[in-house]
């Protein structure tokens, strides 16, 4: 039995009378503690799939199991990273992550322990100088570590990112990557990402699923990344496997799954 | 913004005197006067004009030097009480804010409350919609014999229809609040699993403030031209009484300390409510 499975799950929305099919028979089983990336082209359902699991989305057909029980509402288990990070300006840092915390493990733990739990998921992600400034006063790069700190604290069985790095600049970016492979190496969460950064995808990956393009996307390939850990960006530019692996997903986008309207 | 940059020039002039003057410098000086020299040297211009216009003979409404003559004792002693409603602007003032603060603040509570459920539910929202703009657009007085007749008393007859005429606003504007709540918070709420009062806690009420506090700044300022119009009919103490009373008696310059009165603590209610948004906001009223 697998931690986390989605068997035939398919959505379909119907708008002025006219239904679209947007996902058709995702098939997907993940093991705790992997790291999986989802990779497509944009408006390829990659966002639908992810928020099937998280249970904003209702699947029209199939569905998904997590630890043998069918997901049908969002949850903190499932904890959500956002792509626009989503924090409440009105709340400072800590405000935040501390709304979490108090909501979600409210009964396990102590007044004094989830203060202590703040902090630790702070320290974390390295937020702790910044805990009493609101969203607007820090960066995104920062912005998006805190959404990971609140996501965390959670202690979620899997972490859903949804393109967390996608509005950063390369460099930050590189840096909030180290950062996460690092969280992942210590926690062993299980994480399911979207991405439509190959390099990315690689990096941080156990396994890559590359989505073909809507109407009905589906899971068009899924390429294991047996790369040992901790992977370090500057040894994996030479090393074979990190190559082929970058060759096996480009090719998989680029050339048998192009997007129609660039491809024509 | 306005009200932002206003008390900080009061802040830094009054720091200013009490460290004998360290911290006023020449450019906050400077500031402060360009701020505060245009207005007054328009209201000299137009008291000046006034005084020239209202000299001539037959003149209808007495020149600002005669007002300040004729209304000397009320301008002096709004303190004075001498039974009934002879009494000083002090009082009268009072009982017109005392019957604005409760209505409004009934206003306030009920406005939020429907507010949000018109912003949440479409169902509401497609049922009370249209009952509240028709509702709306009645006059403030219109309400009055309505009133009347169901509260047999001035007193309640008043306070609902500072009530009836301030909520629209904040109805309207609390329901749009609601309404562009990003998708994204009520999708970290839901992950969360807040219910619906920690979700209206902490998510909704916040995330509309700034919409809230614009209606709530509309209700209060319409609630102060409602209370003038209504209390000039139902009587007792109160500054509309007291203008009306003032028209009666042919005390003209009265009416125009009284008129100053009622403009001053307009403008004062109608910074309040924008401070107290701004408090609650902290300035976040953009994010």
């Amino acid at each position: 039995m697998s931690h986390l499975t989605l068997t035939s799950v398919g959505i379909s929305f119907t708008r002025a009378g006219r239904t679209t099919e947007v996902l058709r028979d995702v098939d997907l089983k993940i093991e705790k503690g992997e790291f999986v990336s989802l990779i497509g082209h944009s408006g390829c359902g990659k966002s639908t799939v992810l928020n099937i699991v998280a249970g904003l989305l209702k699947a029209s057909t199939g569905g998904v199991l997590l630890d043998g029980r069918e997901v049908n509402s969002p949850g903190p288990e499932r904890a959500v990273v956002f792509q626009n990070h989503s924090l409440l300006p009105w709340l400072t840092v800590r405000e935040n992550v501390a709304l979490a915390v108090d909501k979600v493990l409210k009964a396990k733990k102590s007044k004094a322990e989830r203060r202590e739990w703040i902090e630790h998921n702070l320290a974390l992600v390295n937020m702790t100088h910044a805990a009493e400034k609101r969203p607007h006063e820090i960066s995104g790069g920062m912005k998006q570590r805190v959404g990971i700190a609140r996501a965390l604290a959670m202690e979620p069985k899997v972490l859903l990112m949804d393109e967390p790095f996608g509005a950063l600049d390369a460099l930050t970016r590189a840096h909030l990557q180290d950062q996460l492979m690092e969280i992942h190496l210590r926690l062993k969460n299980t994480v399911i990402m979207i991405t439509h950064d190959v390099d990315e995808a690689v990096l941080l990956s156990d396994r890559i699923v590359m989505m073909t393009n809507g109407p009905s996307a589906t899971i068009g390939e899924v390429l294991a990344v047996p790369l040992t850990r901790p992977r370090r960006r500057l040894e994996l530019v030479e090393d074979p496997t990190y190559t082929h692996a970058r060759a096996e997903v480009l090719e998989f986008l680029y050339a048998r799954h192009a997007k129609p309207a660039l491809a024509a | 913004m306005a009200v932002g940059t206003t008390l900080g020039g009061l802040a830094a002039t009054r720091k200013g005197e009490g460290a004998r003057r360290p911290l006023v410098t020449a450019a906050s000086l400077k500031g402060f006067a360009a701020r505060v020299v245009p207005p007054l040297v328009v209201l000299a211009l137009f008291l000046l004009l006034w005084e020239v216009l209202c000299q001539r003979p037959g003149a209808g409404l007495p020149p600002p030097s005669r007002v300040l003559a004729e209304a000397h004792d009320i301008i002096v002693d709004p303190f004075y009480d001498n039974g009934g409603t002879d009494k000083g602007l002090f009082w009268h003032i009072s009982a017109s804010l005392q019957r604005v603060a409760l209505g409004f603040t009934l206003a306030a509570i009920a406005g939020i409350l429907l507010g949000t459920l018109v912003g949440q539910s479409e169902w509401a929202m497609r049922g009370l919609d249209p009952i509240f703009q028709v509702l709306r657009t009645i006059p403030p007085l219109a309400w009055l014999p309505l009133s009347l007749a169901a509260f047999r008393d001035g007193q309640p007859s008043a306070i609902f229809v500072i009530f009836i005429t301030s909520i629209w606003p904040i109805i309207i504007n609390t329901a749009v609040g609601i309404r562009n709540i990003p998708q994204d918070y009520r999708n970290v709420a839901a992950v969360l699993r807040l219910n619906a009062f920690e979700f209206f806690g902490k998510v909704m009420l916040p995330s509309a403030a700034p919409y809230i506090f614009t209606g709530l700044r509309i209700g209060v300022g319409l609630s102060w031209l409602a209370i003038v119009a209504a209390e000039m009919l139902i009587g007792g103490v109160g500054i509309g009484f007291f203008i009306w009373d003032a028209w009666n008696s042919s005390h003209i310059s009265e009416i125009i300390v009284a008129l100053v009165y009622v403009g001053v603590i307009g403008f004062v209610l109608d910074r309040l409510v924008a401070f107290v948004g701004h408090l609650v906001t902290r300035g976040t009223a953009t994010a």
